[in-house]
């Protein structure tokens, strides 16, 4: 199953709502509540990342039976350097969106911690492309 | 996974019911379809709120209702009545009335069921390994929505018991003396609690022996005013309770115990966009949360009488009167009986029904949310509720569980006349497509 979001650039009014749209998904699928949580969480934070920081992009969900895949690709501008960017706390965002309430630095740290599999492919001048695996057996 | 059977209280009544779709469209967890032209209920979804019952215009939807003279199996005969029960009433028939009357018609002792929020209070109990932000299950409606709609937030249900279930088991506790096998009757101002009380095994049910509707209690209790010029006036068996008590029911009314930063949200539809911000919100910095169903919290419950803002009011005038906090007589009362409440402090953790879910197997439940997808590209998307499901999607979905056809779509069928058929399954015999369309040929 495929299931695809187009994520806009700077508009935080839209914030949250392919990840709600992807949450509504995994109820009807009978995944474990905190196997739901986590999967939200990580890509909550992928999409404002999106919002935030790119020229905008698109999330693609793949579910299966074992694993669920979350792709997020941006159209740029890239991420310079992808180990500060690891770092919590660490953050780029400007200071309007530090306003909003987002920018903590906490994006990229709290989507690893969540997802089973991360691995990112960006340069500076470059689109970013995320990809977050999730492993769907029972948790204790 | 709870596998019990819970009971519902909202009942169709068949041959009112016209089949006219604004209880299906209605309700919250989408619980309601039509079939061969009348409204069904789905019992693993419906949460016995009454947005159906409120919104239907032909009187077609009632409240299950257990015989008055049931007290009559009892010698001790206890009233466990809410603050809501006495604001149903104007100004003119007093607290004094209302209890004498009570008596008179046969309870042998009153609680007032808030009572159990100062016995808490007295107890010193305590919530224990909460997940913030903690959330009220005083609103059956909404502890219910959250196990069947809000799976990820289960865990933020708050565990201490209820006040009338609290205030039960003190009044079973103080009678002992007096008969082992009292009586004790809830009186609801709602659907959701008497669901509730009669679900086999829950806490409900093993507290009171039954339930009376308020509405069904005002009506006797008017009636046996009017009859009665010069009442006898009657007090409450523990008569006096703190303004915090009587308030409890009232929107905002759970506020005062709790520190920190809360929110009290009130009628269906609030609660509902609450509760999808709150499950993916990492962080809300709110420390509890009051949930209500309906507007004004209990005062607007389904069965009550009276107007929901006069009702409030009352309440908050008389409140005026009361102390902020019990006497030491009252205190040492309620200590007395703390051996009643030794580990029956908390309720048992909740857990999530996954009644929305499309199918328990995963693999069955992937393919079926494929189909959904698929059957919605299909399908108009105008959600006109004539397929006899609330919306398109939740047709789609009706369809992947195989409960349901793509032939009942009015729109597709209106599009393309050939195929055969199948508005009499969804609107019974009066409506056939084909004799309608013959007619305009006419």
């Amino acid at each position: 199953m495929h299931q695809e979001y187009t994520i806009p650039a700077q508009d935080f009014s839209v914030a949250g709502v392919a990840s709600s749209n992807f949450k509504q998904l995994l109820k009807q699928l009978n995944l474990p509540p905190k196997v739901i949580k986590r999967i939200i969480v990580a890509v909550f934070e992928a999409e404002i990342n999106v919002i935030a920081h790119s020229y905008g992009g698109k999330i693609i969900c793949e579910l299966s039976e074992d694993t669920i895949t979350v792709e997020i690709i941006d159209t740029g501008p890239g991420i310079p350097n992808l180990d500060l960017a690891m770092k919590e706390g660490w953050s780029t965002a400007t200071e309007e969106i530090q306003e909003m309430g987002y920018g903590a630095g906490m994006g990229l740290p709290n989507i690893k911690k969540s997802c089973d599999r991360l691995s990112i492919k960006t340069k500076a001048g470059d689109h970013t492309h995320i990809t977050l695996g999730f492993d769907l057996k029972e948790e204790p | 996974m709870n596998n019990q059977i819970f009971h519902h209280a909202i009942r169709v009544i068949p041959s009112s019911c016209k089949g006219c779709t604004h209880c299906m469209k209605q309700c919250p967890t989408q619980a309601i379809r039509i079939r061969h032209g009348k409204a069904e209920i789905n019992g693993e979804l419906c949460i016995d709120c009454g947005q159906c019952m409120a919104v239907c215009p032909n009187d077609a939807i009632k409240v299950e209702q257990d015989p008055f003279n049931q007290l009559e199996n009892y010698e001790v005969r206890v009233a466990i009545v809410p603050a809501v029960f006495f604001a149903q009433f104007p100004d003119t028939v007093t607290f004094g009335e209302i209890l004498g009357a009570l008596y008179a018609i046969g309870f042998t002792h009153i609680y007032l069921a808030e009572t159990g929020v100062d016995i808490l209070n007295v107890l010193g109990a305590e919530e224990e390994e909460v997940e913030l932000p903690l959330i009220s299950n005083f609103c059956p409606a909404v502890q219910r929505l959250i196990q069947i709609r809000f799976p990820l937030l289960v865990g933020n249900l708050s565990r201490l018991r209820p006040p009338a279930q609290v205030t039960a088991i003190f009044a079973r506790s103080e009678l002992a003396q007096l008969t082992i096998h009292p009586g004790i009757f809830y009186f609801t101002p709602c659907a959701a609690k008497i669901a509730q009380f009669k679900t086999e095994g829950s806490e409900e049910n093993k507290l009171f022996d039954g339930i009376i509707n308020i509405d069904t209690a005002y009506n006797i209790v008017s009636t046996y005013l009017a009859k009665h010029d010069q009442m006898r006036k009657g007090s409450l068996t523990f008569s006096m309770y703190t303004k915090q008590a009587l308030l409890w029911s009232l929107v905002k009314g759970q506020i005062p115990s709790h520190h920190g930063r809360t929110l009290a949200v009130d009628e269906m539809h609030n609660v509902i966009e609450f509760l999808e911000i709150l499950e993916e919100e990492e962080q809300t910095n709110l420390q509890f949360l009051e949930l209500e169903a309906c507007a004004e919290g209990c005062m607007g419950g389904i069965l009550t009488v009276r107007n929901r803002f006069l009702a409030s009011e009352r309440l908050k005038h008389y409140s005026q009167q009361l102390p902020e906090t019990l006497d030491e007589a009252f205190k040492d009362r309620i200590r007395s009986q703390s051996k009643a409440f030794h580990d029956n402090i908390l309720l048992p953790p909740f857990e999530a029904t996954m009644a929305i879910g499309l199918d328990t197997d995963r693999s069955r439940a992937l393919y079926k949310l494929q189909k959904v997808t698929d059957i919605l590209k299909v399908l108009p998307g105008i959600d006109c509720g004539l397929c006899g499901s609330p919306t398109c999607k939740s047709l789609a979905e009706d369809i992947a569980r195989n409960k349901a056809s793509l032939k009942q779509c009015v729109v597709l069928k209106l599009r393309n006349a050939q195929t055969s058929s199948s508005l009499s399954r969804i609107w019974g015999d009066q409506a056939k497509a084909e004799d309608v369309q013959k007619d305009d040929r006419e």
